[in-house]
């Protein structure tokens, strides 16, 4: 199924939960709602012509000039003999979803997809985004005590970390991030 | 987990839960498998809970190998990010610079040469099976049996030769490149290639016979670790534990990329036991398909090979231009099929020669993730099967 | 923030304290003596070496022999006559003896032969022995697995040390080892922790004392042979689980834990296997087993009846088990338990269990060879070097000891078993626990139960040298022979094949190969 089409069902199905569809873009995706997210997650993987049973990977994005961080979230469907009507389907589209940076809240797809666990888990540790109901919200490739959310445009490195040094002076004269 | 903090060994009995079976008192344990173990690969560390010898949970913890690669590429232009690519996943370097050559190439609309792609494709397919035997003798080591490892290596030596002779390095190759390949490939390189494969398809053979045969190879592996096709999608495994699982799904023949549509091979897929000569206790899913798989795959690697180097043109080896390109405002995710699965990389572009972002997505990090989904009620011996199999970089996992 | 307090001085000069500096004292001496020499000659030194050691074992034993036999045979002395301590002969007596024997010099040999009709003299001279010969044992096998693993694995194994084939290298590992640091872990049950290796390692040389090389080469004489040598092997394993608990590793205490289980289960098998040659002869004294197998190799006990040579079989995969060889490495495996129950131990200690571990493998092998494989009898039967008209001349018994009977022909059969268990060890994965117990409790002890039934009754229906007898003996035979001859033809085969059939990477480029 086309791009087109899959954002015409999303569209069809949600109405304002889609914000927006970017079909131009090297890879389209649609933007949604904070709030019906979850749904639409349910929706992407249970309904007949979606079956995007394989959540490959989560990205989060800092768009620091709208004051907003973002999840984007790659499907594919995967043909699986035994699972489901549509053994043919070999799709892939993606979702953003979009949350302001003060108070970064999502609603988890863990229960949806269990490996959003640890991309979840990842982009909280880099990116700072809460996810709500997440069965075990840690930091995964950061140490448990790391401050700070690494991969954030406005992110300062530390200078030491338990006494290691970790950013050397020439580094704090040439800053590159 | 997160939870319980423990110090590796150094108190024997941490009461964890006691429960009484008639006079017998026994206690759960908790053991510390890693970072500094010889079965796990590298640095992974698994938390066990224990009762004796069977495992109740076993919770991977990750992060020992954390070198900050999606923060550096934001500090860099993507072909001086190219030789991180190889330090990701370090047995698979080609693959790598493979994938993040692509979504640049597709991000900016590079249209790369023919005779670069042959090259990309005999490179790739190559570091395949140099990969998966590392992944083969690694796991005869996990399994106890040290012989194939050495033998694996010595195969493995040969196709870095053919390495080093293209591009000069034998680990971090940085071959691949964006628009093409960085040096066209040497003189006899071909004739050379040619002679090694026709050394190492028999092998294949010998291999299979000494271990994955081998009864008590068998014995620990069958039946060890099963993800059924469900679980396997679910959890977004890829490479060859989801087509251990039975699930024929591999980008070369689903969404081919490159020219891999030129290509006449096969994938393989888990097979349940006591069809074409698989033993008898195997089901689909388990670690020793999950083996398996990985060697029947490298034959399939030499045919692919061979074809290549049969249909390979004359031409430019990389396209003109391709430094200091400006990226445009959009993003892109490019997945291609990596020895260990899946390798995605998302990239996007503000306009700059500099990346606002690259995530990376790797196949090992997922793959891992199902560990304590199958670690669960076997004995200590097979958590080193499972893991073996499901053969993680830890470099990858952790960037 | 704090850091790790550094106890050398890098780059200094070590200063050894105490023993750590006689020890250092006497390396330093003998590789200044000795390392220039052994550079300059290393082949002829090393294959006079081996020449010297069997001459001189050779000599020991004739000796022995000489003075049982002809001496104390044909005193006329009563017991106490003369001499300080009593006992048969006289001093007289033995300078006759070696007078018409014709041995010349007897006139001073008799001084070093008197001593030797007693039995607390035999015991130190035998404790001298076994020591050295227990700490060549393991140092040379451990040289010839590293060899042998090599040689399977498309490598060259040790190449450097003392030229030939590194033949010297176990000896600069030991001395290495020796002089490590002692570690031991601050959380470690110290003396227990210390005590451990030794537990495990004394008993595997006491094993050594009751096991015989020869019908007279034998350090102790004990009628219940067997049963000593088996509950000595059986100690070790106290060793193991005092070294696991002491450790305060749980890596450790799973090692200790699966020791424990696999050799208590083992032993009742191996047990058992070893009561049906003890059946066979009617005597648990291990000299009487071996001197019943003199009549060539059909008469070894392993060809004598189906259940004989089944029960080897059975032996020797329970022997594996029990000295913790692959594919039963369980309470070490590397892979699972990092390094099992010596996890904690470094230096000399963790040498010890290593020791320890060799030693036992060849003892085990060598209860298998007595009780089994024809003891210290070549294949040729005895009754042969009669009909060559082989007296008791010097010469004679030397060719005797040579062709037919003697301490080499054990220690070659022991060596050929030692190759066996390391070519298993190199080849075959390990197995899991509950493999290992189930292969102990519904194989192999079920299938002991009913060879020691099968055998007894076969004692009883069969009548040895009748018909059914001879057949089975025949055809067991010609299987025994076909199997060895195939290992060694494919031993042969391999290492003149090797660079076709593993490839040769190092052998030619490695520097001073």
């Amino acid at each position: 199924m086309a791009p087109e089409e899959i954002c015409i069902i999303l569209t069809g199905e949600f109405g304002d939960g889609v914000v927006d569809t970017v079909l131009d873009a090297c890879r389209p995706y649609a933007v949604v709602r904070v709030d019906g997210w979850s749904d639409i997650a349910r929706f992407l993987r249970d309904d007949g012509r979606m079956r995007f049973n394989m959540l490959q990977c989560v990205t989060a994005l800092d768009l620091l000039e709208d004051n907003k961080l973002a999840a984007v979230y790659d499907l594919f469907s995967v043909p699986v003999v035994g699972v489901g009507p549509c053994a043919t389907l070999r799709q892939h589209f993606a979702i953003r979803v979009e949350v302001d940076r003060d108070a970064p809240h999502i609603p988890s797809v863990s229960g949806i997809w269990p490996a959003a666990e640890w991309h979840e888990r990842e982009a909280y540790d880099m990116m700072g985004i809460v996810f709500d109901d997440h069965p075990n919200l840690t930091r995964i490739l950061c140490p448990d005590d790391w401050e700070g959310y690494p991969l954030r445009k406005d992110y300062e490195f530390p200078l030491e970390y338990h006494g290691i040094p970790a950013t050397t002076e020439h580094q704090l004269n040439s800053p590159r991030h | 987990m997160g939870t319980t903090v423990l110090q590796s060994g150094s108190d024997v009995l941490t009461d964890v839960e006691g429960s009484e079976q008639g006079d017998l008192r026994t206690e759960e344990m908790l053991v510390n498998m890693g970072p500094q173990h010889p079965a796990t690969h590298g640095v992974l560390r698994v938390v066990l809970r224990t009762d004796g010898e069977m495992v109740l949970e076993s919770v991977p913890h990750i992060g020992y190998l954390h070198r900050c690669a999606e923060k550096i590429g934001e500090n860099l232009q993507p072909f001086q990010y190219i030789p991180y690519t190889d330090r990701m996943d370090y047995l698979a370097g080609m693959n790598n610079n493979q994938a993040f050559s692509i979504a640049i190439e597709k991000l900016v609309g590079i249209e790369v040469p023919l005779r670069a792609q042959f090259i990309r494709v005999i490179f790739a397919e190559l570091n395949r099976i140099a990969s998966h035997l590392v992944a083969f003798g690694t796991y005869g080591l996990d399994m106890g049996a040290f012989t194939p490892f050495l033998y694996a290596f010595r195969e493995r030596e040969m196709i870095l030769d053919l390495f080093e002779s293209t591009c000069g390095a034998r680990l971090t190759y940085s071959y691949i490149t964006i628009g093409g390949v960085h040096d066209d490939l040497p003189d006899r390189f071909l004739e050379v290639l040619d002679e090694f494969l026709d050394y190492f398809e028999p092998k294949i053979d010998e291999y299979n016979q000494l271990l994955s045969f081998n009864h008590i190879f068998v014995k620990r592996t069958a039946n060890v670790g099963v993800i059924s096709a469900d679980d396997a999608v679910r959890w977004a495994l890829t490479g060859p534990v989801l087509r251990a699982s039975g699930v024929n799904w591999d980008l070369r023949k689903s969404t081919p990329y490159e020219i891999y549509d030129r290509f006449d091979f096969d994938i393989p897929i888990g097979l349940p036991g006591g069809r074409e000569g698989v033993p008898r206790s195997v089901v689909v899913g388990d670690s020793w398909n999950r083996h398996i798989v990985k060697v029947w795959e490298m034959r399939q690697s030499c045919r692919i090979i061979r074809q290549a180097m049969a249909q390979i043109t004359d031409g430019p080896h990389i396209a003109a231009k391709v430094k200091n390109v400006k990226l445009p405002d959009d993003e892109v995710y490019v997945e291609i099929e990596n020895p260990r699965g899946q390798l995605g990389f998302y990239v996007r572009g503000d306009g700059s020669s500099i990346p606002a972002r690259v995530k990376v997505r790797g196949p090992s990090f997922c793959n891992i993730s199902v560990l304590n989904h199958v670690g669960k009620g076997c004995l200590l011996a097979d958590i080193p099967a499972i893991v073996g199999s499901i053969d993680i970089v830890m470099g990858e996992c952790d960037r | 923030m704090t850091r790790m307090s550094v106890p050398w001085r890098p780059g200094g000069k070590q200063v050894h304290r105490g023993p750590a500096a006689l020890v250092a004292g006497i390396a330093k001496a003998l590789y200044a003596t000795f390392a220039p020499l052994v550079r300059a000659f290393p082949g002829p030194l090393l294959i006079g070496a081996i020449v010297a050691v069997i001459v001189g074992v050779w000599i020991n034993y004739l000796v022995f022999e000489f003075v049982d036999d002809s001496l104390v045979a044909s005193s006329t002395n009563l017991a106490g006559e003369t001499g300080l301590l009593g006992g048969p002969l006289a001093l007289g007596e033995v300078r006759a003896g070696l007078t018409t024997s014709g041995v010349p010099g007897s006139g001073i040999l008799c001084y070093v032969l008197y001593p030797l009709q007693y039995g607390v003299v035999r015991d130190v001279v035998s404790m001298g022995g076994i020591l050295g010969f227990i700490s060549v044992i393991p140092l040379y096998t451990i040289w010839w697995e590293r060899k042998v693993a090599g040689r399977i694995q498309s490598r060259t194994g040790p190449m450097r040390v003392g030229g030939w084939h590194g033949w010297s290298q176990s000896m600069a590992d030991g001395i290495k080892l020796i002089c490590k640091e002692d570690l031991c872990p601050a959380s470690a049950d110290r003396p227990l922790f210390k005590l451990a290796p030794y537990l495990a390692f004394v008993p595997a040389i006491l094993a050594f004392f009751a096991l015989p090389f020869g019908t007279y080469w034998v350090f102790r004489q004990v009628d219940v042979a067997l049963v000593f040598i088996l509950a000595m092997l059986g100690i070790e394993v106290i060793g193991v689980i005092l070294a696991g608990w002491a450790s305060n590793n749980k890596w450790s205490v799973y090692g200790a834990m699966r020791e424990a289980c696999q050799m208590v289960s083992y032993e009742i098998p191996m047990g058992m296997a070893l009561l049906i040659p003890i059946m066979v002869v009617g005597s648990l004294s291990l000299t009487t087993v071996g001197d019943t197998q003199s009549e060539g190799w059909t008469s070894w006990i392993v060809f004598r009846s189906p259940f004989t040579f089944a029960a080897a079989v059975a032996y020797f995969v329970a022997a594996l088990a029990n000295c913790k060889r692959a594919p039963f490495d369980l309470p070490e495996s590397e892979s699972e338990l990092v390094a099992g129950f010596h996890t904690e131990y470094s230096g000399f200690r963790w040498s010890l269990f290593f020791f320890g571990e060799y030693a036992a493998m060849f003892v085990v092998s060598g209860l298998c060879v007595i009780l089994f494989l024809g003891a210290w009898y070549s294949p040729l039967p005895m009754s042969l070097a009669d009909r060559w008209g082989l007296g008791d001349s010097v010469g004679a018994r030397a060719i005797k000891g040579l062709l037919f009977a003697g301490p080499l022909w054990f220690v070659a059969k022991c060596v050929f078993l030692l190759y066996v268990q390391i070519w298993i060890r190199w080849t075959l994965p390990r197995i899991r626990i509950d493999q290992v117990l189930y292969a102990c409790i519904q194989v192999l002890l079920p299938l002991m139960m009913v060879l020691l039934l099968g055998h007894t009754l076969y004692e009883l229906f069969v009548p040895v040298h009748g018909f059914v007898w001879t057949v089975f003996n025949l055809v067991l035979s010609l299987i025994g022979a076909v199997f060895v001859l195939g290992m060694i033809f494919i031993a042969t085969y391999g290492f003149w094949n090797r660079v076709g059939l593993v490839g040769s990477l190092g052998v030619e480029t490695l520097p001073g190969s």
